[in-house]
């Protein structure tokens, strides 16, 4: 331990020093109500043309158009590029995370550590590698042995499997989103199957459970509140991802960038941003039009994380409570 | 505590174990058993037989190994990863840790009822008792209903819960809480009970209902029962086996054990001079 | 009792027949989701090993060192981008760690009242605040105030990710150690500040330092909020007022030009960033993050990995 000079105190006076303290530390843990209310106050203030503009049809509207003395822009197909990338990622991804959670959980530690922390790795790696790797390698495997033999089979008939299958579309994106999910919801879920007590998990074993009827029994409707929660979580990552995705989702803008076939490009939300923020001149409505695009971003995702947290906190806070008379 | 660190003599156990039960069925026999956690013994080489029809206490001090045997009787240790148990339990001439037979038809026949009440939080009374037979396989409703009513009245709960069997099961007091685990575990058709100080978290009056139902019980099975409560022992059970630090000091008839017991410890835990 | 033995054994023969169908499906589940497992795995191994493979053949003490050449020419390097993510991790770190460690101060020593939950409350929302969002909200508070894009926009940006993530692990970390040490402070006639930084923090050494560098690794990692905020350049850095290089933006640009020699750079780039990133993050759990601070379990919960 460090040495510390012993000073004797007057008592009943407070020491100026940590007066101070006191008040540089409250200072650092206000600065984020202050970041959260400065932000928003931006978003909405730098985007108050387009609203003034076009109000809350700017939100229904698919026009994107950013000629002089033509323009109009409308979120829509951004919106739905982003709600419908992101659930396919956590149709995917759920499933695959949740099956992971229940292997960690189970399995012994010399085997659960590392491939837990080989699945944890996979957080590590920046948006952008995902995306050059997706681009380069995943999409190449992805179009040849997967689009395109869907496509040739179904392509007429299926609504989903029809549009040129080049890589660079919804599928492709959403397949990748759902890879970059997998850590969080994975490491949810096995802390919320953790939460479940052990006396449940011994009661299905009693009654001569396998360890799958166990978890069927015990396991899953305990903790079902929680994995919803987890699952909801990894929504609201998919929705804030951006670079992968733009890499990936092709850039289609306006009508042609709504969602209509898994092997169609389109766009979302945090896209358009990154592919347009930089070009886009101040002097036009263009800026103000992605800046609004960026707060419903916000608001969107502020609202799945919030619901999503309320979940998992509220299945955790919960374990305790019913049992007990 | 120098004065308690005496060997248990086999001999005084071999002959508390022979001279109790003479020529009558046993329904459980666990021979040899030794539990060890991380290579440690926990429990040390225990034989113990178990009469047909009878209820079994096992008592001693905490830590003295008595659930962690009553545990090892329906291999609930598969669960915990670092146990490890050799040894035989058999029930009906069948040793349940024999590689060759099917765990989970065989463990079916011993039930189990845990310290604190837990049943199925998300269920309703009638699904927690079904919950065992859906497993097995049993769909048609008639017997299901059967079922539910026989080991609820077995229980003593019906006659309180038959109005309402789709009522929460969380609903219910701490009391009624296990004997419905009672019911469930009783659902299965098992031929032996074990529980583990099935009443230590409910109060005197459910004890006493708990205390009753056993007393029902032990005329159709066989019933192990471990607690720290002396005077339950007394109450309920016709053998006593006294365990202190993983050693099977003393088994026998309760009322011999309680009244003249053979073993220093034995006498000593009895008149409450340890816990 | 009204139901007889006889009974009770028929109620047992209807038991029989399941068992084996049963146990076949629990070992089908085991080898589903031990499949889950390695379709997780098998991207994680082949980002690293095309990384590895594509990269490895661009890199070059030249490729290290110099600025780019002009387009689709394949000469040159990525020396500025290089440059670029370590200043800017720097930079970031010098604004956003002391806000953050401060901020954990205020939330562990301080934090019973109110004003603390609202602020525990909003740190986590600001957490799962979209990088780009936050990108944008440096754009316009900065480059748009200042007429240009700006290497402090980039850095305050990047902090903005940095410090709620560093005070949420700083809290944790204060909050495991024993109250009686504050205690013990206390008795011996301390001042707070004093029992805080010299007793507390020091036991919580660990946990805080593999928080403040987990957070490093994840904001070198970051492209979206540079986008619009250091633009990203040719150049070495010069002065704080103008655009800067970093990988992760030299990345995304070189993916977006149709050559192969700027593929293979853009391989080569990921592979320096991996390096630096990887590095950092298994450096961390080395050496810091061991089982006695569960930081890293806690990281993980808060799904702290993410990136954009």
């Amino acid at each position: 331990m460090a040495r510390i000079k012993l000073k004797p105190e007057k008592p009943g006076r407070r020491p100026i020093a940590d007066k101070i303290f006191k008040i540089g530390a409250t200072v650092a843990g206000v600065y984020v109500l202050v970041m959260v209310t400065l932000l928003v106050f931006q978003l909405v203030s730098e985007s108050y043309p387009i609203w003034e503009e076009d109000g809350l049809s700017f939100i229904t509207s698919t026009d994107w158009n950013a000629v002089d003395g033509r323009e109009s822009f409308g979120a829509l197909p951004y919106i739905l590029g982003t709600l419908v990338t992101a659930s396919l990622a956590m149709l995917i991804g759920v499933p695959l995370s949740i099956g992971i959670a229940m292997f960690i959980s189970d399995a012994p530690p010399k085997i659960g550590g590392p491939l837990g922390f080989l699945v944890e790795l996979l957080a590590a790696v920046p948006s952008v590698i995902y995306g050059l790797w997706g681009l380069f390698v995943f999409r190449l495997y992805f179009k040849d042995w997967i689009e395109k033999p869907l496509h040739d089979l179904f392509g007429d008939s299926i609504f989903l499997f029809s549009g040129t299958p080049f890589g660079l579309d919804i599928i492709t994106a959403s397949v990748i989103l759902a890879i970059m999910i997998i850590p969080t919801v994975s490491a949810v879920s096995r802390e919320v199957m953790k939460a479940v007590p052990q006396q449940q998990k011994e009661a299905a074993y009693m009654l001569g459970a396998t360890k799958w009827e166990m978890f069927k029994l015990a396991v899953f409707p305990y903790s079902k509140t929680g994995l919803i929660g987890a699952s909801i979580l990894g929504l609201g990552r998919a929705v804030g991802e951006t670079m992968a995705v733009t890499m990936l989702i092709g850039n289609a803008t306006g009508i042609a960038a709504i969602p209509s076939s898994l092997f169609k490009p389109s766009q979302t939300m945090s896209s358009i941003i990154a592919n347009e923020f930089v070009e886009a001149s101040p002097a036009s409505l263009h800026l103000p039009a992605l800046i609004a695009v960026a707060l419903v971003l916000l608001l969107i995702a502020i609202a799945i994380n919030v619901v999503a947290h309320f979940l998992v906190t509220r299945m955790m806070n919960v374990k305790e409570g019913a049992i007990n008379n | 505590m120098t004065a308690l660190s005496v060997k248990p003599s086999d001999v005084a156990i071999k002959e508390s174990l022979d001279t109790v039960i003479d020529s009558e069925k046993y329904k459980m026999i666990a021979e040899n058993v030794t539990i060890s956690y991380d290579k440690v013994p926990a429990v040390k080489n225990i034989t113990m037989k178990f009469k047909e029809k009878s209820v079994t206490a096992l008592i001693g001090p905490s830590g003295c190994g008595k659930t962690t045997f009553l545990r090892c009787l329906n291999r609930m240790h598969d669960m915990t990863k670092n146990a490890s148990v050799t040894g035989k339990v058999m029930i009906d001439n069948i040793d349940l840790y024999d590689k060759s037979i099917d765990p989970i038809y065989h463990r079916r026949k011993v039930g189990m009822v845990f310290q604190k009440p837990n049943p199925f939080p998300t269920m309703s009374i009638y699904d927690n008792v079904t919950a065992g037979l859906k497993l097995n396989g049993v769909r048609d409703k008639k017997i299901l209903d059967e079922i539910v009513e026989d080991s609820l009245k077995m229980a003593y709960l019906w006659d309180e819960v038959k109005h309402d069997l789709k009522k929460s099961a969380i609903e219910l007091s701490g009391g009624q809480q296990q004997r419905l685990c009672i019911a469930r575990a009783l659902a299965i058709q098992p031929e032996v009970l074990l529980m583990d100080e099935p009443a230590s978290a409910l109060d005197p009056i459910a004890t006493q209902k708990i205390e009753e139902t056993i007393m029902e019980l032990k005329k159709e099975y066989t019933i192990i029962i471990v607690t720290h409560n002396m005077q339950q022992a007394v109450r309920v059970s016709d053998y006593t086996g006294f365990m202190y630090l993983g050693d099977l000091i003393e088994f026998r008839e309760t009322k011999k054990l309680f009244t003249d017991p053979k073993h220093e410890l034995t006498a000593k835990y009895v008149q409450g001079q340890f816990g | 009792m009204t139901t007889t033995n006889e009974r009770r054994q028929e109620y047992r023969n209807l038991f029989k027949q399941n068992v084996e169908k049963r146990l076949l499906v629990d070992k089908a589940v085991r080898i589903v989701v031990f499949a889950c497992v390695i379709i997780a795995i098998i991207p994680l191994g082949s980002i690293l090993v095309e990384v590895f493979k594509n990269g490895i053949s661009a890199i070059s003490y030249e490729f290290l060192t110099e600025t780019p050449g002009s387009i689709g020419s394949g000469e040159g390097g990525i020396g500025p981008a290089i440059q670029g993510t370590l200043i800017i991790i720097g930079l970031s770190s010098l604004i956003g760690v002391p806000i953050g460690v401060m901020s954990g101060i205020y939330l562990s020593e301080y934090g019973d009242n109110r004003l603390a939950r609202s602020i525990r409350f909003f740190n986590d929302v600001f957490m799962e605040f979209p990088s780009i969002v936050l990108g944008i909200f440096a754009f316009l508070v900065i480059v748009l105030i200042l007429g240009h894009f700006s290497v402090w926009a980039g850095a305050f940006a990047l902090s903005l990710i940095m410090f709620p993530i560093v005070a949420r692990t700083t809290e944790e970390s204060l909050k495991m150690v024993p109250i009686t040490y504050r205690e013990a402070g206390t008795a011996l006639g301390l001042k707070k500040w004093v029992i805080t930084f010299r007793i507390v923090i020091s036991a919580a050494k660990s946990g805080m330092i593999t928080g403040i560098l987990l957070s490093v690794s994840r904001i070198g990692g970051e492209t979206a909020p540079l986008i619009m905020t250091i633009l990203g350049s040719s150049q070495f850095f010069s002065s704080m007022d103008v655009p800067m290089d970093a990988l992760p933006l030299r990345i995304w640009r070189l993916s977006l030009l149709p050559y192969d020699s700027a593929q293979l750079q853009g391989w080569g780039s990921a592979l320096v960033l991996i390096i630096i990133i990887l590095g950092i993050n298994l450096g961390v759990r080395y050496f810091f993050a061991n089982r006695k601070n569960g930081i890293l379990g806690q990281l993980v919960k808060k799904g702290i990995h993410a990136k954009n």
